[in-house]
């Protein structure tokens, strides 16, 4: 039988349009590796507490702009107690400390926002019908297209902010020498508070779009999981690196589940993106765009 | 009152008051509710768990217990973990005045997890429509009680239901049916039942494994979009139902050829994927809603008084109503058993005697007003499932209406399947088989 090229590249898009749903998660985690060198381990409760918080507040007949608004305040003060109760209290200390720091913050965040809110699945319904349109014969859903759109305007306000604003140039500078940083009168909490803030705003963005894919449940925590092969492949201080990763992670596992997996018995994708990055690894430890580490004795 | 005075009233009310504080107090029955109240399960624990306690309490605020027993018992959280189930198993297997009741574990890993270890300690294991299958030959396994309807016995009324559909089994000849299933024990569990009605009915069957969580199945679904089923069958749990049923519809599958286990038949299952769950079927081996005298009891004596364990919302919806039976179950065999060995505390051992000689009668079932509620089933030594039917449901925007009757499972298939599956296991764990029984007899 011909190969179907045209089913070929339906998988294709499919994958490319999940693999940037894998970068919005991705992007908050390098964020917030690039100016506080933490491997943020509770970006994934970060991305629930905002999604049940929204969906809670909307539920309560708060309308769409003032439950996001709202839902912003409560990640700025996440973002502000973060800085005050955690990194504060551990400058200096080895990233191992930090990122065991981040580990116990994850579960506390995902205690606190099922205790304040609850464990129910939430439907969130953004108005952005989730129903296939025909290109060609493939279906290719309207809300992954939403949702790539979505992760495309996010990645523009971010280079501008970063490119364009004083406090995203002090980002930038903290990101690159911390030291250097606070030698020319950057502060470096304030930073700190404002990277956590924009980590907030990226965990919202990809709450609301995995939310109303999922129901806005614990699960959605779950989807940190996807992101780590993408930081891996794409390196953890690079925001081009984050989206390429996805691309590339999204249509590999899907081509892989779709064209390999019928011969080894099927459920490969959950695997393959971190066999992928394992090899990956051999060959560029630092990921397609991470910073070369050079260790000068 | 001087110095003297005041002692020796003090050692009065001494001599009064101790032996009151150590006379013994009132019996009570220990039942462990294991739960999962966290992790990306606790969305389909919480209710279950709720509707359990929640009947609990009401026996004890309508009924004062059973037979005067009251009923106590303690939570433990396993995060749907098998490790963590095990941990809850040791930490309260001897608690109250005989030890644990009986568990209900609430998943299909964790009872496998305890399977070698209920028949050591002489406490039944219930597994509610869920669990090994095989282990209703209670020749093999004395301890384990896949009540109601186990997997394969629910997977033959769903092909009995698809032939419905299709007017006459004989239709079911060159369907292609595709089995999206939980890459698990649980979701691999009708693999082999699927395989043998294939082979009697002649359609072609392909089966589909979803990895935990099941957050992103388009590739499964894409594929199953090349396959072209008439039919899929869908063994989800969690987060993986909604998603495959979003799936089917960007895929423009229709939802009433999609036929559900009682695992992705839950409100929460079809909520979050709105629309796109119009038309959903599934299984059930039990009802839905608050319109049974059981749950007005609940109600009345539990959530009137500001008692109940969850939500009130969440009360008739089909996890709570599922915890209800589950609770139901095992206190008519805690009752069963108080008939041969006295209206006292039963230990696991006289709590098994009573599940395998349950007999729930339509009868019985309608004197606790739980007609509809829950099918009648009649277990044995021999069968520790009880020939329970399947009702099926579809979901119709915003609530569950019944689509079938109660479908008998298909026992000439399903039995022989079970003793061959249990007589294996049994000789790679060399055990001995229970003798001296026959379907339906007196247990020894």
């Amino acid at each position: 039988m011909a190969f179907d090229w045209l089913f070929f590249l339906e998988v294709l898009i499919a994958g490319l349009l999940s693999g940037a749903m894998y970068s919005l998660v991705a992007l908050g985690f390098v964020l917030i590796f690039k100016a506080s060198g933490v491997f943020n381990f509770a970006q994934g409760a970060m991305v629930l507490l905002a999604a049940l918080t929204f969906v809670r507040l909307v539920e309560m007949g708060a309308p769409l702009w003032l439950a996001g608004v709202s839902t912003l305040m409560v990640m700025v003060v996440l973002a502000m107690l973060v800085e005050r109760l955690v990194l504060r209290q551990l400058v200096n200390q080895a990233p191992i400390i930090l990122f065991m720091a981040s580990i116990g913050l994850n579960f506390f965040i995902e205690g606190t926002a099922q205790g304040v809110w609850d464990s129910d699945v939430h439907a969130l319904d953004l108005g952005v019908p989730d129903l296939p349109i025909d290109v060609f014969g493939m279906l290719i859903s309207q809300f992954d297209i939403f949702a790539a759109a979505m992760v495309a305007a996010l990645v523009v306000v971010l280079a501008v902010f970063f490119q364009k604003t004083r406090i995203g140039r002090a980002l930038r500078a903290v990101a690159d020498d911390h030291q250097a940083a606070l030698s020319v009168g950057i502060p470096l909490q304030t930073i700190w508070v404002v990277v956590w803030s924009v980590a907030g705003v990226v965990a919202l963005v990809a709450g609301l779009v995995w939310g109303s894919k999922l129901g806005v449940q614990f699960s959605i925590s779950l989807v940190a999981l996807k992101a780590l092969p993408v930081l891996i492949l794409g390196g953890f201080t690079s925001v081009p690196g984050a989206i390429i990763g996805g691309l590339i992670i999204g249509a590999g596992e899907k081509l892989a589940e779709v064209f390999i997996g019928p011969f080894v018995g099927g459920a490969i994708e959950s695997w393959f993106p971190y066999m992928l990055a394992m090899v990956f690894l051999l060959f560029r430890p630092q990921g397609l765009f991470g910073e070369k580490i050079i260790e000068r004795v | 009152m001087n110095l003297s005075e005041f002692g020796r009233n003090s050692i009065w009310a001494a001599i009064i008051a101790v032996p009151m504080m150590i006379s013994p107090a009132a019996a009570q029955q220990f039942i462990p509710v294991t739960t999962y109240d966290t992790g990306p399960y606790a969305v389909n624990g919480q209710p279950f768990m709720d509707g359990f306690v929640d009947y609990l309490k009401m026996l004890n605020a309508r009924d004062g217990g059973i037979n005067g027993v009251k009923l106590t018992w303690e939570e433990c959280e396993t995060g749907y973990k098998p490790d963590r189930f095990v941990e809850c198993y040791e930490r309260l297997k001897n608690k109250g005045e005989a030890g644990a009741s009986l568990f209900n574990p609430l998943g299909t890993g964790l009872t496998y997890a305890v399977i070698d270890r209920a028949p050591q300690d002489k406490i039944p294991v219930i597994s509610l429509g869920y669990g090994r299958t095989d282990a209703s030959d209670g020749r093999v396994f004395p301890y384990i009680f896949p009540m109601v309807t186990n997997y394969w016995s629910q997977s033959t009324a769903k092909i009995k239901f698809i032939g419905q559909k299709l007017g006459g089994m004989d239709k079911l000849k060159g369907q292609k049916i595709a089995n999206v299933h939980h890459d698990s024990a649980y979701g691999k569990e009708t693999i082999p039942v699927l395989a043998k009605q294939a082979e009697i009915y002649g359609f072609e069957v392909t089966h589909f494994p979803v990895t935990h969580p099941g957050l992103d199945q388009k590739a499964t679904w894409l594929q199953i979009r090349q396959y072209k089923p008439d039919w899929v069958i869908l063994r989800g749990w969690g987060v993986m139902n909604q998603t495959a049923i979003k799936e089917a519809a960007r895929i423009r599958f229709p939802r009433d050829q999609m036929i559900g286990v009682w695992w992705s038949c839950a409100e929460q299952d079809t909520v979050p994927a709105g629309a796109a769950a119009d038309g959903y079927i599934c299984a059930g081996f039990h009802a839905a809603g608050q319109d049974f005298p059981l749950i007005q009891d609940i109600l009345k004596h539990v959530y009137d008084k500001g008692d109940g364990a969850g939500s009130k919302k969440a009360v008739g919806t089909i996890l709570w109503n599922r915890g209800v039976v589950n609770a139901f179950l095992s206190v008519a065999g805690i009752k069963t058993a108080q008939k041969k060995f006295g209206n006292k505390v039963m230990s696991g051992e006289q709590v098994r005697w009573g599940l395998e000689n349950l007999n729930l009668t339509a009868a019985d079932i309608g004197s606790q007003g739980a007609t509809g509620l829950v099918p009648p089933l009649k277990l044995s030594c021999l069968d520790h499932e009880g020939g329970g039917g399947v009702k099926f449901q579809q979901w119709v925007g915003d609530h569950w209406e019944m689509v079938s009757d109660w479908i008998e499972t298909d026992q000439s298939i399903v039995r022989p399947m079970i003793e061959a599956s249990a007589a294996k296991y049994a000789a790679e764990k060399g055990l001995t088989l229970r003798t001296g029984m026959s379907l339906g007899s007196e247990c020894p």
